[in-house]
Protein backbone atom coordinates (compact mmCIF):
# COMPACT_ATOMS: atom_id res chain seq x y z
CA UNK A 1 0.00 0.00 0.00
CA UNK A 2 1.67 3.56 -0.88
CA UNK A 3 2.02 5.92 2.04
CA UNK A 4 -0.55 8.35 2.07
CA UNK A 5 0.30 12.26 2.08
CA UNK A 6 -0.09 12.46 5.31
CA UNK A 7 2.20 9.82 5.99
CA UNK A 8 4.74 10.77 4.15
CA UNK A 9 4.13 14.23 5.86
CA UNK A 10 4.41 12.51 9.54
CA UNK A 11 7.91 10.20 8.70
CA UNK A 12 9.16 12.41 6.28
CA UNK A 13 12.20 12.71 8.71
CA UNK A 14 12.74 8.95 8.71
CA UNK A 15 11.86 9.01 4.20
CA UNK A 16 14.58 11.38 4.44
CA UNK A 17 17.19 8.72 5.38
CA UNK A 18 18.37 6.96 2.63
CA UNK A 19 19.41 3.81 4.79
CA UNK A 20 15.62 3.88 5.74
CA UNK A 21 13.70 5.69 2.97
CA UNK A 22 9.71 4.71 1.51
CA UNK A 23 11.17 1.48 1.71
CA UNK A 24 12.37 1.30 5.26
CA UNK A 25 8.98 3.34 6.32
CA UNK A 26 6.62 0.85 4.54
CA UNK A 27 8.44 -1.90 6.49
CA UNK A 28 7.86 -0.52 9.84
CA UNK A 29 4.27 0.25 9.00
CA UNK A 30 3.87 -3.47 8.03
CA UNK A 31 5.56 -4.91 11.40
CA UNK A 32 3.75 -6.40 14.36
CA UNK A 33 5.62 -7.00 17.85
CA UNK A 34 5.59 -8.19 20.75
CA UNK A 35 6.29 -5.38 23.31
CA UNK A 36 6.23 -7.40 26.79
CA UNK A 37 6.47 -4.90 30.14
CA UNK A 38 5.21 -1.48 29.58
CA UNK A 39 7.22 -0.22 32.45
CA UNK A 40 10.98 1.93 32.47
CA UNK A 41 11.48 -0.12 29.48
CA UNK A 42 8.63 -0.46 27.53
CA UNK A 43 7.50 3.02 28.08
CA UNK A 44 10.35 4.72 25.37
CA UNK A 45 10.41 1.24 23.75
CA UNK A 46 7.08 2.16 22.80
CA UNK A 47 6.67 5.38 22.19
CA UNK A 48 9.23 5.31 19.63
CA UNK A 49 8.12 2.15 17.81
CA UNK A 50 4.44 4.03 18.16
CA UNK A 51 5.95 7.25 16.77
CA UNK A 52 7.97 5.40 14.23
CA UNK A 53 4.76 3.96 12.61
CA UNK A 54 4.95 0.59 13.78
CA UNK A 55 2.25 -0.92 12.76
CA UNK A 56 1.32 -3.41 15.01
CA UNK A 57 1.69 -3.03 18.61
CA UNK A 58 0.46 -5.98 21.23
CA UNK A 59 1.44 -4.59 24.72
CA UNK A 60 1.55 -7.20 27.89
CA UNK A 61 1.91 -6.36 31.05
CA UNK A 62 0.06 -7.20 34.20
CA UNK A 63 0.69 -4.13 36.51
CA UNK A 64 -1.22 -0.76 37.65
CA UNK A 65 0.38 2.46 37.43
CA UNK A 66 2.00 3.46 41.32
CA UNK A 67 3.16 6.91 42.33
CA UNK A 68 7.03 5.36 42.20
CA UNK A 69 6.36 4.51 38.39
CA UNK A 70 6.00 8.10 37.52
CA UNK A 71 10.02 8.91 38.44
CA UNK A 72 11.05 7.46 34.77
CA UNK A 73 7.88 6.05 33.32
CA UNK A 74 6.92 8.36 31.27
CA UNK A 75 3.98 7.59 29.11
CA UNK A 76 2.01 7.98 32.62
CA UNK A 77 0.68 10.72 34.38
CA UNK A 78 -0.33 11.75 37.98
CA UNK A 79 -3.77 10.94 36.64
CA UNK A 80 -3.17 7.12 36.05
CA UNK A 81 -2.38 6.21 39.36
CA UNK A 82 -4.17 2.97 39.78
CA UNK A 83 -5.13 2.02 36.16
CA UNK A 84 -3.84 -0.63 34.01
CA UNK A 85 -0.47 -0.01 32.47
CA UNK A 86 -1.41 -1.61 29.54
CA UNK A 87 -4.85 0.14 28.28
CA UNK A 88 -3.08 3.48 29.57
CA UNK A 89 -0.28 3.01 27.51
CA UNK A 90 -1.79 1.81 24.49
CA UNK A 91 -4.14 5.40 24.80
CA UNK A 92 -1.34 7.37 24.87
CA UNK A 93 -0.02 5.30 21.84
CA UNK A 94 -2.58 5.89 19.85
CA UNK A 95 -3.08 9.43 20.57
CA UNK A 96 0.79 9.81 19.44
CA UNK A 97 0.05 8.26 16.18
CA UNK A 98 -3.07 6.62 14.74
CA UNK A 99 -1.46 4.64 12.28
CA UNK A 100 -0.60 2.04 14.56
CA UNK A 101 -3.04 -0.83 15.92
CA UNK A 102 -2.17 -1.50 19.74
CA UNK A 103 -3.57 -4.42 21.10
CA UNK A 104 -3.49 -3.86 25.24
CA UNK A 105 -3.21 -7.33 26.94
CA UNK A 106 -3.50 -6.99 30.56
CA UNK A 107 -1.94 -10.20 31.57
CA UNK A 108 1.40 -11.85 33.04
CA UNK A 109 3.21 -13.18 30.69
CA UNK A 110 4.05 -16.51 31.33
CA UNK A 111 5.61 -20.37 30.34
CA UNK A 112 1.61 -20.75 29.63
CA UNK A 113 0.55 -17.85 27.43
CA UNK A 114 4.02 -16.98 26.12
CA UNK A 115 3.46 -18.70 22.64
CA UNK A 116 0.13 -17.54 21.97
CA UNK A 117 1.16 -13.94 22.86
CA UNK A 118 3.91 -14.26 20.16
CA UNK A 119 1.30 -15.94 17.46
CA UNK A 120 2.00 -14.06 14.50
CA UNK A 121 4.99 -11.34 15.22
CA UNK A 122 7.94 -10.74 13.54
CA UNK A 123 9.96 -9.53 16.87
CA UNK A 124 9.37 -9.80 20.50
CA UNK A 125 10.75 -7.03 22.41
CA UNK A 126 10.96 -7.37 26.37
CA UNK A 127 11.79 -5.11 29.04
CA UNK A 128 11.05 -6.83 32.18
CA UNK A 129 11.28 -6.58 35.99
CA UNK A 130 12.15 -10.60 36.11
CA UNK A 131 14.02 -13.30 34.89
CA UNK A 132 11.33 -16.36 34.71
CA UNK A 133 9.60 -13.62 32.25
CA UNK A 134 12.64 -13.69 30.15
CA UNK A 135 13.43 -17.56 30.48
CA UNK A 136 9.45 -17.83 29.64
CA UNK A 137 10.12 -15.97 26.19
CA UNK A 138 13.34 -16.72 25.17
CA UNK A 139 11.78 -20.66 25.53
CA UNK A 140 8.72 -19.89 23.36
CA UNK A 141 11.22 -17.55 20.99
CA UNK A 142 13.76 -20.56 20.10
CA UNK A 143 10.73 -22.92 19.66
CA UNK A 144 8.86 -20.80 16.96
CA UNK A 145 11.94 -19.19 15.48
CA UNK A 146 10.67 -15.74 16.61
CA UNK A 147 13.57 -13.03 16.90
CA UNK A 148 13.83 -11.79 20.24
CA UNK A 149 15.22 -8.26 21.38
CA UNK A 150 16.35 -8.18 25.50
CA UNK A 151 16.85 -5.39 26.99
CA UNK A 152 17.13 -4.99 30.95
CA UNK A 153 18.23 -2.26 33.31
CA UNK A 154 19.03 -1.92 37.27
CA UNK A 155 21.03 1.41 39.05
CA UNK A 156 22.96 3.07 36.82
CA UNK A 157 23.33 0.17 34.47
CA UNK A 158 21.61 -1.03 31.53
CA UNK A 159 22.17 -4.55 28.69
CA UNK A 160 20.23 -5.11 25.27
CA UNK A 161 20.88 -7.85 23.48
CA UNK A 162 19.26 -9.31 20.07
CA UNK A 163 18.84 -12.83 19.50
CA UNK A 164 18.08 -14.51 16.39
CA UNK A 165 17.01 -18.04 15.01
CA UNK A 166 20.14 -19.60 13.43
CA UNK A 167 22.55 -22.38 14.10
CA UNK A 168 25.44 -20.55 15.59
CA UNK A 169 23.19 -17.98 16.71
CA UNK A 170 23.48 -17.61 20.92
CA UNK A 171 19.81 -17.39 22.89
CA UNK A 172 19.77 -15.92 26.00
CA UNK A 173 20.46 -18.46 28.40
CA UNK A 174 23.88 -18.33 26.53
CA UNK A 175 24.47 -14.97 28.38
CA UNK A 176 22.37 -15.45 31.78
CA UNK A 177 22.11 -19.62 31.95
CA UNK A 178 20.42 -19.39 35.44
CA UNK A 179 18.78 -16.75 37.39
CA UNK A 180 21.48 -14.28 38.93
CA UNK A 181 20.88 -13.99 43.03
CA UNK A 182 20.67 -10.47 43.90
CA UNK A 183 20.73 -8.95 40.40
CA UNK A 184 19.82 -5.62 40.42
CA UNK A 185 16.04 -4.46 40.04
CA UNK A 186 14.75 -1.27 40.05
CA UNK A 187 12.32 -1.97 42.94
CA UNK A 188 15.26 -3.16 45.21
CA UNK A 189 18.14 -1.16 44.51
CA UNK A 190 16.87 1.61 42.79
CA UNK A 191 17.31 2.98 39.07
CA UNK A 192 18.38 6.86 37.93
CA UNK A 193 14.89 7.89 36.17
CA UNK A 194 17.39 7.96 32.45
CA UNK A 195 18.71 5.09 32.20
CA UNK A 196 15.73 3.33 30.94
CA UNK A 197 15.22 6.32 28.90
CA UNK A 198 18.96 5.55 27.24
CA UNK A 199 18.36 1.85 27.64
CA UNK A 200 14.90 1.87 26.23
CA UNK A 201 15.98 4.08 23.39
CA UNK A 202 18.75 1.92 22.20
CA UNK A 203 16.04 -1.43 22.14
CA UNK A 204 14.20 0.78 19.89
CA UNK A 205 16.82 1.58 17.64
CA UNK A 206 17.40 -2.40 17.20
CA UNK A 207 14.02 -3.37 16.89
CA UNK A 208 13.81 -0.74 14.41
CA UNK A 209 17.37 -1.79 12.52
CA UNK A 210 15.78 -5.09 12.74
CA UNK A 211 12.86 -4.54 10.99
CA UNK A 212 14.41 -2.30 8.06
CA UNK A 213 17.53 -3.62 7.57
CA UNK A 214 20.25 -0.70 7.98
CA UNK A 215 23.25 -1.05 9.63
CA UNK A 216 25.47 -3.49 11.25
CA UNK A 217 22.79 -5.56 13.05
CA UNK A 218 23.15 -6.55 16.71
CA UNK A 219 22.44 -10.17 17.02
CA UNK A 220 25.58 -12.35 18.23
CA UNK A 221 26.45 -8.99 20.96
CA UNK A 222 25.13 -7.53 23.95
CA UNK A 223 25.47 -3.55 24.51
CA UNK A 224 26.44 -2.80 27.74
CA UNK A 225 25.49 0.71 28.66
CA UNK A 226 27.28 1.92 32.07
CA UNK A 227 25.59 5.13 33.12
CA UNK A 228 28.49 5.41 36.62
CA UNK A 229 30.93 6.49 34.11
CA UNK A 230 29.05 7.22 30.42
CA UNK A 231 30.07 4.39 28.19
CA UNK A 232 28.98 2.11 26.29
CA UNK A 233 30.76 -1.36 24.93
CA UNK A 234 29.36 -3.77 22.44
CA UNK A 235 30.76 -6.97 22.91
CA UNK A 236 30.04 -10.19 21.35
CA UNK A 237 28.41 -13.06 22.79
CA UNK A 238 29.08 -16.57 21.50
CA UNK A 239 26.65 -19.37 21.99
CA UNK A 240 27.33 -21.53 24.50
CA UNK A 241 27.82 -25.26 24.24
CA UNK A 242 26.70 -26.45 27.12
CA UNK A 243 23.41 -24.03 27.11
CA UNK A 244 20.93 -25.40 28.92
CA UNK A 245 18.03 -23.86 26.29
CA UNK A 246 19.55 -23.73 22.32
CA UNK A 247 22.58 -26.54 22.78
CA UNK A 248 20.03 -29.04 21.96
CA UNK A 249 18.33 -27.67 19.26
CA UNK A 250 20.74 -27.89 16.91
CA UNK B 1 51.62 -11.95 33.59
CA UNK B 2 49.43 -8.74 33.47
CA UNK B 3 46.31 -8.68 32.86
CA UNK B 4 43.30 -5.58 33.01
CA UNK B 5 39.88 -6.16 35.23
CA UNK B 6 37.28 -3.13 34.84
CA UNK B 7 40.06 -1.32 33.52
CA UNK B 8 42.28 -2.09 36.86
CA UNK B 9 45.98 -3.74 35.99
CA UNK B 10 46.36 -6.68 38.48
CA UNK B 11 49.45 -9.16 38.39
CA UNK B 12 48.70 -12.97 38.24
CA UNK B 13 51.14 -16.11 37.90
CA UNK B 14 50.46 -18.12 35.12
CA UNK B 15 48.66 -20.00 34.30
CA UNK B 16 45.11 -18.79 35.13
CA UNK B 17 41.65 -19.34 34.18
CA UNK B 18 38.37 -17.08 34.70
CA UNK B 19 37.34 -19.28 36.75
CA UNK B 20 40.48 -18.64 39.06
CA UNK B 21 40.31 -14.66 38.44
CA UNK B 22 37.06 -15.20 39.55
CA UNK B 23 37.87 -17.18 42.95
CA UNK B 24 40.61 -14.57 43.67
CA UNK B 25 38.38 -12.07 43.51
CA UNK B 26 35.09 -13.52 45.68
CA UNK B 27 32.80 -13.01 42.92
CA UNK B 28 30.01 -15.38 42.26
CA UNK B 29 29.64 -16.73 38.86
CA UNK B 30 26.03 -17.13 38.57
CA UNK B 31 25.90 -13.03 39.05
CA UNK B 32 27.88 -11.95 36.28
CA UNK B 33 28.89 -11.88 32.98
CA UNK B 34 32.80 -12.18 32.12
CA UNK B 35 33.98 -10.56 28.96
CA UNK B 36 37.36 -11.22 27.96
CA UNK B 37 38.69 -8.82 25.15
CA UNK B 38 35.21 -7.47 23.99
CA UNK B 39 34.03 -11.36 24.01
CA UNK B 40 32.02 -12.82 26.71
CA UNK B 41 33.44 -16.11 27.96
CA UNK B 42 30.58 -18.70 27.97
CA UNK B 43 29.74 -19.87 31.36
CA UNK B 44 30.61 -23.27 30.57
CA UNK B 45 33.96 -22.58 29.59
CA UNK B 46 35.18 -20.68 32.75
CA UNK B 47 37.18 -23.50 33.86
CA UNK B 48 38.89 -23.83 30.41
CA UNK B 49 39.33 -20.48 29.31
CA UNK B 50 43.01 -19.84 30.39
CA UNK B 51 44.05 -16.26 30.45
CA UNK B 52 47.10 -14.20 28.61
CA UNK B 53 48.95 -11.68 29.26
CA UNK B 54 47.33 -8.44 28.37
CA UNK B 55 44.16 -9.63 28.12
CA UNK B 56 41.17 -6.94 28.91
CA UNK B 57 38.51 -8.39 31.53
CA UNK B 58 35.78 -6.66 32.17
CA UNK B 59 33.07 -8.15 35.07
CA UNK B 60 29.59 -7.49 34.36
CA UNK B 61 27.21 -7.88 36.89
CA UNK B 62 23.77 -8.71 35.52
CA UNK B 63 20.81 -6.10 35.73
CA UNK B 64 17.13 -7.78 36.41
CA UNK B 65 14.92 -4.46 36.26
CA UNK B 66 12.27 -3.29 33.67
Amino acid sequence: MPLTPDQLERYKRHILLPEIGGQGQQALLDARVLVVGAGGLGCPILAYLAAAGVGHIRLCDDDGVALSNLQRQILFTTDDIGKPKATMAAERLQAINPDCTVEAIEARLTTNNAKELLDGIDLVIEGVDNFDARYALNDACLETGTPFLSAAIGRFDGQVALFTPGPDQPCYRCLVPETPPDAADCETQGVLGAVPGIVGAVAAMEAIRFLTGFGEPLAGHVLIYNGMNATTRRVKLPRDPACPACSAKG
Amino acid sequence: MKITVNGEVRELPAPATVDGLLADLGLEPRKIAVERNLEIVPKSAFGSTELNDGDRLEIVQFVGGG
